[in-house]
């Protein structure tokens, strides 16, 4: 008679590689010849050595969480405790009580009690009944909405005060609280959906993927600065690699006098060959990128990576257009910090639309007549943007003699390769003169920059 | 049944006997190194620079009474450094002293272990003694390198063309460390375990600094790894790491800082910042009340 364990750990297995994580059959033996040699009595034991026989990468350590939380639950239903409790009564007086003790609890900061209470939420104010057996559901909504935990924040504010914090601290460490918090019910809500459907469901449609292979036109806000913060490591991995691959490369034509010279050490036998140090040569970078609306977070981290970048280059100059070219190359002057950059950068966008529609046609037309001169044989030019350009004229002569006058050309496309060509989109067409490469996220994004430097 | 392993009993052992030699290790980092040594696998171990990660290898050899052989990577490393080299100035010493002997018997003679100059990897597979092999920052290497550790890594055996292949005695407790410049390749990853370690909570990092430098004043101590944090939140070029909280505790304790008022703050902040924009930004981040 099967215990179901091995089941659960396979089907676990399952939703891992679903959610895009490549974990092999070596690596599942090893998994559970882990969990052979340790005692299982504490949870937090089996998800770390889980952890350390599955996830080869720290990107993937929140999914991997999550789904953890969801095949291995912390409880099952409202717990050993809350099984007996009698059903609270749900009316705004108990709406108000609990708020009372929620804002205790979070000012306090206690992780166990959060994660008491966070069940304890989901449990009464996120039921959404259901018509029959099996068709009722949870909602971290609902709860979320009914509770606003974001609404305590003063309250957590002045209780931190009292303690003797500073002001931006208290603040930053009850939005911080008010935060986890948040993700504790949306993972408790998970934990209950899985308990009746079947985890399988909830893998499918629960889980967000990984910050680096996130859309840039997909991320929410706050992705949005998770993601302003993976620039810089990114661009510090990059330029490590490319700094790797040049070394690797870099060995010259013979040099015949340090060879001779080396080998009289031993004996006349050259043993070590030396050579001489190739020249490198430095690509000049010419930025032209769409900054509408559509597009802008887009524009943005390339530009924050390209800046970052720059020492790798042997110049940058950069250029944003809606409908208007504006050069914006003195905003990426070297040893700025980059979130003032990017604020530089957001502030000027007004200077590149003269309507605000979006006409690639007429930006590159601009260019031609205005930065000419950008462009010549030493130099790359690389165009940002979906190429939606409002039906307008799309200038295709304009954008071959760009490309003809630089010595290589790409176009980034922020857009699915499947969107590609509909509606306005006239991507294939300016495909056909610049080769366009799709670039959806930040993983991309590295590959494509290591590949053209 | 779990079995008691070599190296540690159980994955509280780890930690016990880690933190008794000055190592904190946290539950997570406890358990994977209890199972490093009980499922005799490598260890790969990644984070952020100056989060203990070398420090791991050291302690673990310190606790378990193991020989410490660390193969420190940098680019460029080979082989002949890594693994083991044939001493060739000996050899043609020796084949020039052979005189009228037949090439046959000096060859017989000149690929020996006399002539073998053992490198870290092979060091650790031949000691018969507990060994904690060390490969520091993996990533630094080339491509290539990781190849010759494949071998190594999951069978624990070198081949030496002339000798036959040297398979360990005893399997080392190999840590491997790298800051993730660089992705590993999936193959030596799939014969890892893997840890990240990251910045410790304010508490752990409040008992390492005083478990470390342990005049330094509590209340001082307190202040100390608050500001650290909040500079780590700060989306700096290079965030503080446990080594340079350490360092700030002690240069504190040196020039008798008994607070750490604004004024302190600025004079000693080059301890932790090394570079001037995030100088300047921590400063302006950092508005101390009173």
């Amino acid at each position: 008679m099967s215990s179901g364990l091995v089941d659960r750990h396979i089907s676990f297995l399952e939703a891992l590689r679903a959610a895009g994580m490549s974990v092999s059959l070596a690596e599942d033996i090893d998994a559970v010849a882990a969990l052979g040699v340790l005692a299982w009595d504490r949870r937090e034991t089996v998800r770390a050595a889980y952890a350390a026989t599955l996830v080869k990468k720290q990107s993937h350590r929140p999914t991997f969480d999550a789904l953890f939380d969801v095949y291995f639950p912390r409880m099952v239903g409202d717990g050993v405790g809350g099984a007996d409790r009698r059903p609270e009564p749900d009316n705004a007086r108990a709406l108000a009580d609990f708020r009372d003790e929620l804002a205790d609890v979070l000012a306090e900061g206690d992780q166990q009690a959060m994660l008491d209470l966070a069940a304890e939420m989901v449990g009464r104010f996120g039921a959404m009944p259901g018509r029959g057996p099996g068709l009722s559901s949870w909602s971290a909504y609902t709860a979320l909405q009914r509770v606003a935990p974001g609404e305590l924040v003063d309250r957590i504010v002045r209780a931190l005060l009292v303690e003797g914090r500073v002001e931006d601290d208290a603040r930053r460490e009850a939005g911080r609280r008010v935060g986890g918090f948040t993700a504790m019910v949306e993972a408790d809500a998970r934990r209950r959906i899985a308990e009746e459907k079947g985890p399988e469901h909830v893998a499918d449609v629960a889980l967000r993927p990984s910050i680096d292979r996130l859309d840039f036109t997909a991320a929410r806000k706050a992705d949005l600065e998770q993601m302003h913060r993976e620039v810089y490591p990114l661009a510090r991995r990059l330029a490590t690699r490319l700094t790797q691959e040049h070394h690797a490369k870099r060995r010259g034509p013979l040099d015949f006098r340090r060879t001779v010279r080396a080998s009289i050490s031993t004996g006349g036998v050259p043993l070590v060959t030396h050579h001489r140090p190739k020249r490198p040569h430095r690509t000049e970078l010419v930025v032209l990128c769409d900054v509408s609306g559509s597009v802008a977070n887009f524009a943005q981290f390339t530009l924050l990576l390209v800046y970052a970048l720059r020492d790798q280059f042997g110049s940058v100059r950069a250029f944003t257009f809606i409908d208007h070219v504006h050069e914006v190359t003195s905003h990426l002057r070297p040893g700025a910090d980059p979130g003032d950059v990017l604020a530089d950068l957001a502030a000027s966008t007004s200077h590149a639309a003269l309507w605000g529609r979006t006409n690639y046609g007429r930006a590159l037309v601009k260019f031609e007549e205005s930065y000419a001169d950008a462009l010549g044989p030493k130099s790359s030019l690389l165009i940002l943007g979906d190429a939606r350009s409002n039906y307008s004229d799309l200038h295709l002569d304009v954008l071959k003699r760009l490309a003809g006058s630089a010595r290589h050309a790409w176009w980034l496309n922020p857009e699915h390769r499947r969107h590609w060509d509909t509606g306005d989109s006239a991507a294939s067409r300016y495909a056909e003169v610049v080769p366009m490469v799709e670039c959806r996220n930040l993983t991309q994004l590295g590959e494509f920059v290591h590949d053209i430097l | 049944m779990p079995q008691p392993s070599s190296w540690f009993s159980s994955p509280d052992d780890a930690a016990s006997r880690l933190a008794a030699s000055g190592y904190l290790a946290d539950a997570a980092t406890a358990t994977t190194a209890y199972l490093a040594g009980a499922l005799e696998k490598p260890l790969l171990v990644e984070g952020p620079a100056g989060v203990g990660k070398t420090e791991l290898a050291k302690a673990v050899a310190r606790v378990t009474g193991a020989e410490l052989v660390r193969l420190q990577c940098y680019e460029g490393l080979d082989e002949a450094r890594a693994l083991y080299e044939w001493n060739y100035k000996k050899q043609l010493l020796r084949i020039q002293a052979s005189g009228d002997q037949s090439w046959e018997e000096t060859h017989e003679d000149i690929f020996t272990d006399e002539f073998l100059l053992t490198r870290p990897l092979l060091t650790a597979i031949r000691r018969d003694e507990p060994t904690v092999l060390l490969v520091d920052e993996v990533d630094k290497t080339d491509v290539e390198v990781e190849g010759l550790l494949l071998e190594v890594l999951s069978d624990f055996q070198v081949t030496i063309p002339e000798l036959g292949t040297v398979a360990a005695v005893r399997r080392p407790f190999v840590v491997l460390t790298s800051n993730a410049t660089r992705e590993l390749s999936e193959a030596v990853k799939r014969r890892c375990l893997y840890l990240h370690l990251d910045y410790p909570d304010a508490q752990r990092e409040r008992e390492i600094v005083t478990s470390q430098v342990p005049d330094l004043d509590e209340r001082v101590g307190t202040m100390l790894v608050e500001v650290v944090h909040r500079l780590r939140e700060l989306d700096l070029k290079k965030s503080p790491s446990i080594a340079e909280s350490v360092d700030w505790a002690r240069t504190l304790v040196a020039l008798e800082i008994r607070d750490l008022d604004p004024k302190a703050v600025n004079d000693t902040l080059g301890v932790v910042l090394k570079h001037a924009s995030d100088h300047e930004k921590a400063l302006k981040g950092l508005k101390f009340a009173g």
